[in-house]
């Protein structure tokens, strides 16, 4: 965690310099993107086509190399179907494997590391990989020319199968042999979009067989060894605080326990298999020190964001005076809004496993930025970075939880494995396992927040001014990834999809203010824009209501140069029948917001129980994300963001009383569940724009969607989240 | 003290404490690791199994109350309720991260051997004990009813 990392930190400095070089290196990651990055051709006699992308096999199998980590939004799926397309590949042939960590080839190209985040896998990627396999499509064409001493211009992939009018045809595995000692063309031709065979077509995902069979070495849980020791780590109950004394005695005395090792996170417990880790784990007497800890509950919390936005901050926007814009208006709308701490709850919960033999590492883990995952083990260790080598395996979900800053389970390995070199051991592999309860009470939450808004009307029902202060704390304040991602000390996470709007709404400033607490704090899919779309959208709301305009109707209105956006609304309306009443016991809202560079508008209908509670009936959403490369995975992605909003703003809040976290698995972060999900329609805008992100972006309208449908009923917008405290749930 | 159960079909000896959870002998002693650990609390699903085709959750079943019985897990699930989920599953591409779908498919499993032709109501009532952070839930419960049909054609 990163207040416990303190110390570590400092003793990784050298880890955060090399960090930033290479994020400084950001501009060679760029330059990357233009030029393919590959592997010198090979020498004659090579049996194997291999390049940095994509592997061709003799036995006719293609491989492509993920450079991005899977944790469930089909990125593999996408990749390989950029490869296959551009390659002339049949489906039955391909495969994926993730790529090793090397940011000289692997880069995101929007980082300049590698990495996975930001819904940006597709975004960065859709040159880069079509590119490989058009290059690989050109050096198997120029294989068969040579072979066949036949024109180059003659030949013909399709399906995997290269052939020639003169009846001559082979395999692309046949070939690769013979392609892997061609050119690598500098400048490889992509089709045009009128010959795409895969893209835009749903191209069934690689990964779904494995995942209903339960095979084995699929994630970082499953990770085995004959000689594995499993590992868990009493954390700290308090952020900040810190082991005082310890007494191992009884936990040792455990049958299975191996051994039991501080580690600057806490105390941890090695053992022959995961249950002994456990129960031996609860026969440590630790005494914490707590002098440095968060102690405060999350109303007094509350309290101080709440007293912070009633004063100015950091200027995010200025278009000018707003107060005198207010002051000026017939009528000010006002509003205070609270968003809880909210935990990413990945199915599987977090874990790492490592092998450190003194000189080199090697790791397994769902690496989300690989290269802060082995910058950080390479400096623990001590090793250069060469000597570590990272495996990226499926990740059983993350919503942002594997991507941190400090790579703390990644460092808790470091740490564990270099403590038991130090303590003679035979260098074992060992995987640190966290518990469903380490996993929810360790921190790294959305981070709780409070807004004010005001929003001035005239006499014409126009508005005139809209000033909005928010607090928080800085998701990325006091990371890394300050230089990259700050300006003037402000943190525009926080305020994206607000200081940005499009809507033209007179005056508007934006102030934020920065809360410190050791409470560390991370993205949740979709990041600041899970607070910001719901209050731009539910304000949107209040706007109509109170000018009597209709919702849809005013939101084109306000909307300036935004077609795209005015299209995805649109388009939702139309087919949720927004026209026409909705039927007999249920209400409609509605919610439009970009986000990732994409475009969502949902439409929810909800009807409430005899009891007055809700239920969301349906959801009808219209999406624009550039080209849709997989439909279906699109569809799938939406669903899935619209289903782990609705459960969050349900009934999921993380509260702490005295410092300490109440909801730790998930009897009382109640996870939405199957009876709670409404019946939802994608429909997906046709576009020749540049690919952008569907992880996230179903996420962000769904809250304000369904708050606009109580407020529809009820006349009334809940600000203060989750819906369960105003007795909706 | 050992414990002598059948899984998928093999006699097994399991040499672990009878009060820890069947949940961990069958991924660390027998080394069948398509059997998931969520929650440890009976609260999510992702680690059902079945006991005599009845699903439960494996990580609150001691090793202790198992002697002699018969569980089946994924890796060993089979029968026509079985092959047409796990064809549904995949027609439909359900899993996202798919590390709560081994729970979802014994769960299903189980459902459609006792129930072919389930009514939503049914499969709320079955499938509500299987949590899925990926939010598949919709294709879930589609993929339910192909498998029903499948079963029926
Ligand atoms: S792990 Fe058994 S129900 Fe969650
Ligand atoms: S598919 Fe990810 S938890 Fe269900």
């Amino acid at each position: 965690m990163l207040h416990m990392l303190q110390k570590p930190l400092e003793a990784q400095k050298p880890s955060r310099r090399t960090f930033l070089k290479m994020s400084a290196g950001a501009v060679g990651g760029l330059v990357i993107a233009m030029n393919l990055p590959r592997a010198a051709k090979a020498a004659a006699g090579s049996s194997e086509f291999a390049q940095p992308f994509v592997h061709i096999r003799p036995d006719n199998t293609v491989i492509v190399l993920s450079k991005h980590l899977d944790k469930g939004q089909g990125t593999a799926t996408g990749l390989t179907t950029l490869v296959a397309d551009e390659l002339d590949a049949s489906y039955e042939q391909v495969a994926v494997e993730f790529a090793p960590s090397n940011p000289q080839v692997y880069a995101n190209t929007l980082f300049g590391v590698q990495g996975t985040g930001g819904s940006t896998a597709m975004a960065n990627s859709f040159i880069q990989y079509r590119q490989a396999g058009a290059a690989a499509k050109a050096m198997i064409v120029a294989a068969a020319a040579q072979k066949w001493g036949v024109p180059a211009g003659e030949i013909t992939v399709s399906n995997g199968v290269v052939s020639h009018p003169s009846g001559n045809s082979a395999s692309l595995g046949e070939l690769a042999g013979l392609a892997a000692e061609q050119d690598v063309p500098a400048e490889p031709v992509l089709k045009t979009p009128d010959k795409w065979v895969y893209i835009g077509k749903s191209f069934p995902r690689l990964d779904v067989r494995n995942k209903t069979i339960g095979a084995p070495n699929t994630y970082t849980m499953d990770f085995q060894r004959d000689d594995l020791l499993v590992a868990t780590v009493a954390r700290a109950p308090r952020f900040g605080g810190e082991v005082k004394s310890f007494d191992a005695s009884e936990a040792k005395k455990m049958p299975g326990v191996v051994s039991v090792f501080q580690i600057p996170h806490g105390i941890a417990v090695v053992a022959k298999s995961t249950w002994p880790a456990i129960k031996g784990r609860e026969l440590l007497e630790i005494e914490w020190d707590d002098s440095e800890a968060e102690t405060r509950s999350s109303d007094a919390m509350f309290a101080e964001l709440k007293d912070m936005t009633a004063k100015p901050g950091l200027k995010v926007r200025e278009d000018g005076d707003v107060d005198a814009a207010l002051e000026a208006s017939a009528r000010v709308l006002e509003a205070d809004y609270e968003f809880p701490f909210l935990a990413h709850g990945a199915m599987e919960p977090l874990d790492a496993a490592i092998q450190f033999d003194g000189d080199t590492a090697e790791l397994w883990l769902g690496s989300q930025l690989q290269t802060v995952d082995h910058n950080v083990a390479a400096t623990i260790l001590g090793i250069g970075f060469e000597k570590v080598k990272i495996n990226t395996l499926w990740a059983g979900g993350s919503f942002g939880r594997r991507a941190q800053a400090d790579s703390h389970p990644v460092a808790e390995v470091a740490f564990l494995a270099k403590a038991m070199q130090a303590a003679g051991m035979d260098p074992a592999p060992v995987k640190i396992v966290w518990t469903r309860e380490d996993d929810m009470a360790g921190g790294y939450y959305r981070p709780m927040s409070a807004h004010k808004v005001k929003v001035g009307l005239d006499e014409n029902n126009s508005v005139t001014g809209f000033k909005y202060n928010i607090a928080a704390k800085s998701i990325i304040k006091g990371t890394p990834f300050e230089a990259m991602l700050m300006k003037d000390g402000v943190d525009h996470n926080m305020t994206e999809g607000a200081h940005d709007t499009t809507y033209a709404l007179g005056v508007m400033n934006m102030d934020q203010t920065l809360q410190e607490t050791k409470v560390p704090v991370l993205w949740w899919r979709s990041v600041g824009h899970t607070h910001t779309a719901y209050v731009m959208e539910t304000m949107i709301d209040r706007i109509a209501k109170e000018t009597g305009k209709d919702p849809v109707a005013l939101r084109l209105e306000l909307m300036k140069d935004d077609p795209r956006k005015a299209n995805v609304l649109k388009l939702a309306a139309e087919k949720a029948g927004w026209d026409t009443p909705a039927p007999e016991g249920r209400h409609r809202g509605v919610a439009v917001h970009k986000s990732f560079g994409s475009y969502v508008a949902e439409v929810a209908e909800i009807s409430f129980r005899e009891d007055g509670t809700i239920k969301v009936e349906k959801v009808t959403a219209a999406v624009d994300c550039g080209t849709p490369i997989n439909p279906d995975n699109i569809r799938a992605q939406v669903e899935g963001g619209i289903g782990y909003g609705l459960g969050a703003i349900l009934r999921n809040q993380v509260t702490l009383v005295d410092g300490v976290v109440e909801e730790t698995n998930f009897d009382t972060y109640e996870p939405l569940r199957i009876s709670d999900m409404p019946e939802i329609d994608v429909h997906i805008v046709a576009s020749n724009e540049a690919p952008t992100g569907i992880g996230e972006p179903g996420t962000p309208p769904i809250g304000p969607a369904i708050a606009n449908a109580i407020a529809a009923a009820k006349g009334e917008w809940v600000t203060t989240l989750p819906l369960t405290k105003a007795g909706l749930v | 003290m050992s414990v002598t159960l059948k899984i998928n079909g093999e006699t097994r000896t399991l040499n672990a404490d009878p009060d820890s959870p069947l949940l961990w002998a069958i991924r660390d002693e027998l080394g069948m690791t398509g059997t998931k650990f969520g929650c440890g609390i009976a609260s999510c699903g992702a680690c059902t199994v079945h006991w005599d085709g009845v699903p439960i959750r494996s990580c609150q079943t001691m090793v202790g109350d198992v002697d002699g019985a018969e569980i089946t897990t994924i890796e060993g699930v089979n029968g026509k309720a079985a092959k047409a989920i796990q064809a549904a599953w995949n027609e439909l591409d359900v899993p996202q991260c798919g590390y709560c779908q081994s729970g979802q498919i014994m769960a299903a499993t189980a459902l459609l051997s006792e129930t072919p032709k389930p009514s939503d109501e049914d499969i709320d009532a079955a499938m509500d004990g299987n949590v899925c952070r990926c939010a598949t839930y919709a294709r879930i419960r589609k993929a339910i009813h192909v498998a029903a049909d499948k079963m029926e054609g």
